[in-house]
């Protein structure tokens, strides 16, 4: 078979396996959408009372009820409301009078910077703590990362980040407090992505950019910590099953140096599935904002959810769930697709 | 036994235990315990893990003798806010002058409460899920896995978020959400173990001898999930509690003036910087069970499921 012909099937298995992907993707996030119209329809707060209040006249009412669809049968409400959900519509948020999904755009880029510094944390401190507790496996580092993995699996994320405050705010004073900038740098640029230390570096802000990592280090620090717990677990168990093989032992025995060995021949192998588990710890940390946002009053998804929650503000919170859900499920698609790529295996 | 002669055979009780040709269906069994008991107790965090559990446990049936003062009702608004811990209040006291510590034991059994619930309610539908859809295959697995996967899909706090949402705040409806959000690993699990033991011999001779499909998998296949079940359980136990902890916090689980440690934790937060131990000493006991929990569910793996141990 000649080189071309090679490529031109291995192209067609992997488009194959992309149309399943993308059927697989479609029918779950399908059922999200179901998951979320069934919550909404559960909520014991009667949405139209919601708009017109308890002494509207029974016309008012009427009426609203027929605007908003609910007298017709729930397979057709659902249907409307898949169709409105698939082009963003989520209707709009009582509390802040947007739709829905303008709301989540604006806050979006907050939870993404917090989640993306938190993974770069991960990724930079696990893989090498990971695979020296591999190495010397039974030694004090091994012990360490074990504890260090027992301790983020079992350690509240909320009381970690308030005691974080305490100590390295309140008492130590190292880092700025809740929030993501000081007022008084706030005009100093004009936000354009929405990611603030991007926005800042590139109108060469740098005292309001070096205000926004003092923010944003200690969050990002405990979003790290969490996802570092799990990358450097999950490292250590690669890399003891990749030390575990035959080339390695060749390797060895062609008198590579014990560096080469470990950072380039094995670390190499456990790469493949590492890139899953980062992507995985990617889409937890998305999870893990809800609860770090509201402690240091960050302005992203996650306390636009809670907020939402705590108004009874049903649009808002099940449009959020869903771009959660959403994410959460691209991210382990890509994920596998990206695993598919890498490894020759699978192909 | 400590000092004994290699050689000497065991007697009494230990014999009787071990013994390789048991009599009855019970000592077969408690021997079986036993030896697994005996490899548990090789493992020092493990019991360190059962023994945070027990104590868990004890403080929740002892806790109306064990707490000094009442849990809801505070003491003097004047003179005994905000102490901190001192020999009259071992953890000082809170924002309303109440005993943080009493506060704590009554707390453990919310804890227990919702750990149990949890478990009782999530366990069963994971397990009829995973088995049904193992033995039966076909559509129905392909069906009932899809709903699965749709359920794992969403993260466990942000789906509990919205049921919450949707159903109101309170310990019973957090309790029911999260046991919403916590089945389908198990029917995962489940279905994967079913996969196994579905064409096995034993099961074929039973389906010979005319044994119902509901017979086969609750009488037979079902038995045969349970020891990798529990062990998954004990290890989620650990996200059970911080979960709830977590809609606690949020002030979406049980509601005041239950002692219940999220919920501790956020009035806490209002005073953080002056009065630290009104927040740090329920995160604290959060730390510790949801630590003996994960504890014992990694000696338990060991003892009954060493596949999946590294």
């Amino acid at each position: 078979m000649t080189e071309g012909g090679g490529h031109a099937s291995a192209l067609r298995s992997f488009l194959k396996k992309a149309a399943q992907f993308v059927i697989v993707l479609m029918t779950t996030l399908l059922g999200l959408v179901a998951v979320t119209f069934f919550i909404g329809r559960v909520v014991p707060i009667d949405p139209v009372i919601a708009i017109v209040g308890d002494r509207a006249p029974p016309q008012v009412y009427e009426r609203v009820r027929t605007e908003l669809g609910l007298d017709r049968p729930l397979i057709e409400q659902f249907v409307i409301y898949v169709k409105k959900a698939a082009t963003g519509d989520f209707g709009n948020s009582v509390l802040t009078t947007n739709p829905v999904m303008t709301d989540i755009a604006n806050v979006f880029p907050a939870t993404l910077e917090l989640a993306t510094l938190g993974t770069l944390i991960g990724v930079l401190f696990g893989i090498p703590l990971g695979v020296l507790a591999a190495v010397k496996r039974g030694t004090l580092i091994d012990q360490f990362v074990r504890v260090l993995g027992l301790v983020g699996y079992s350690v509240p994320i909320f009381w970690l980040g308030l005691m974080g405050l305490l100590l390295f705010y309140a008492k130590l004073g190292w880092v700025a407090g809740p929030g993501r900038i000081d007022v008084t740098y706030s005009y100093l640029y004009t936000p354009v992505t929405g990611i603030v230390l991007l926005d800042t570096a590139m109108q060469g802000q740098w005292d309001a950019f070096w205000d926004a990592v003092s923010h944003v280090i200690l969050p990002a620090c405990l979003l790290g910590y969490f996802s570092l717990a799990y990358i450097s677990r999950m490292t250590r168990s690669f890399m003891l099953n990749e030390l575990a093989q035959e080339y390695v032992i060749a390797a060895r025995v062609k008198g590579l140096s014990e560096f080469r060995v470990i950072w380039r021949h094995a670390l190499r192998n456990a790469a493949v599935p590492l890139v899953t588990v980062i992507a995985l710890s990617y889409a937890n940390l998305l999870e893990g904002s809800v609860l770090t946002e509201t402690v240091f009053a960050w302005p992203g998804l996650g306390q636009y959810i809670t907020n939402s929650l705590q108004n009874a503000d049903m649009n808002a919170v099940l449009g959020g769930t869903l771009v959660i859900g959403a994410v959460f499920v691209l991210l382990n698609l890509v994920s596998d697709l990206l695993y598919r790529l890498l490894d020759p295996r699978t192909r | 036994m400590a000092g004994a002669p290699l050689a000497e055979q065991p007697t009494g009780l230990r014999a009787w235990l071990l013994s390789a040709e048991p009599h009855s269906r019970w000592q077969a069994r408690l021997g079986r315990f036993y030896l697994g008991w005996r490899s548990f107790t090789k493992n020092p965090l493990a019991v360190v893990g059962l023994g945070v559990v027990i104590l868990l446990i004890l403080m929740a049936i002892f806790a109306d003798v064990i707490a000094p003062y009442s849990p809801v009702a505070g003491g003097d608004l004047r003179t005994q806010r905000l102490l901190p811990p001192s020999e009259t209040f071992w953890l000082g006291t809170d924002d309303q002058a109440r005993d943080i510590f009493s506060r704590l034991v009554h707390g453990s059994r919310i804890t227990l409460f919702v750990v149990v619930l949890v478990a009782l309610i999530a366990t069963p539908i994971g397990l009829l899920v995973g088995t049904v859809s193992g033995y039966l295959g076909g559509w129905v697995d392909t069906v009932l896995m899809r709903v699965t996967d749709i359920f794992l899909a969403f993260p466990r706090l942000v789906l509990a978020l919205a049921f919450v949402a949707a159903l109101g705040p309170g310990i019973e409806n957090a309790i029911i959400a999260i046991a919403i959000t916590s089945w389908p690993p198990y029917a995962r699990i489940a279905r994967a173990e079913t996969l196994m033991i579905r064409n096995s011999d034993f099961i074929a001779a039973v389906r010979l001898q005319g044994a119902s499909t509901p017979r086969i998998i609750l009488g037979h296949v079902v038995p045969l999930c349970v020891s990798s079940l529990i062990v998954r359980v004990t290890l989620d136990m650990a996200g059970i509690i911080l979960t709830a902890a977590g809609l606690g916090f949020l002030g979406l689980g049980a509601q005041p003036p239950m002692p219940e440690w999220g919920a501790m934790v956020a009035t806490g937060r209002n005073y953080l910087i002056d009065q630290w131990w009104v927040a740090a000493m329920p995160g604290l006991a959060i730390f510790v069970v949801s630590l003996g929990f994960n504890l014992l569910g990694d000696g338990l793996r060991d003892v009954l499921d060493p596949k999946a141990a590294k």
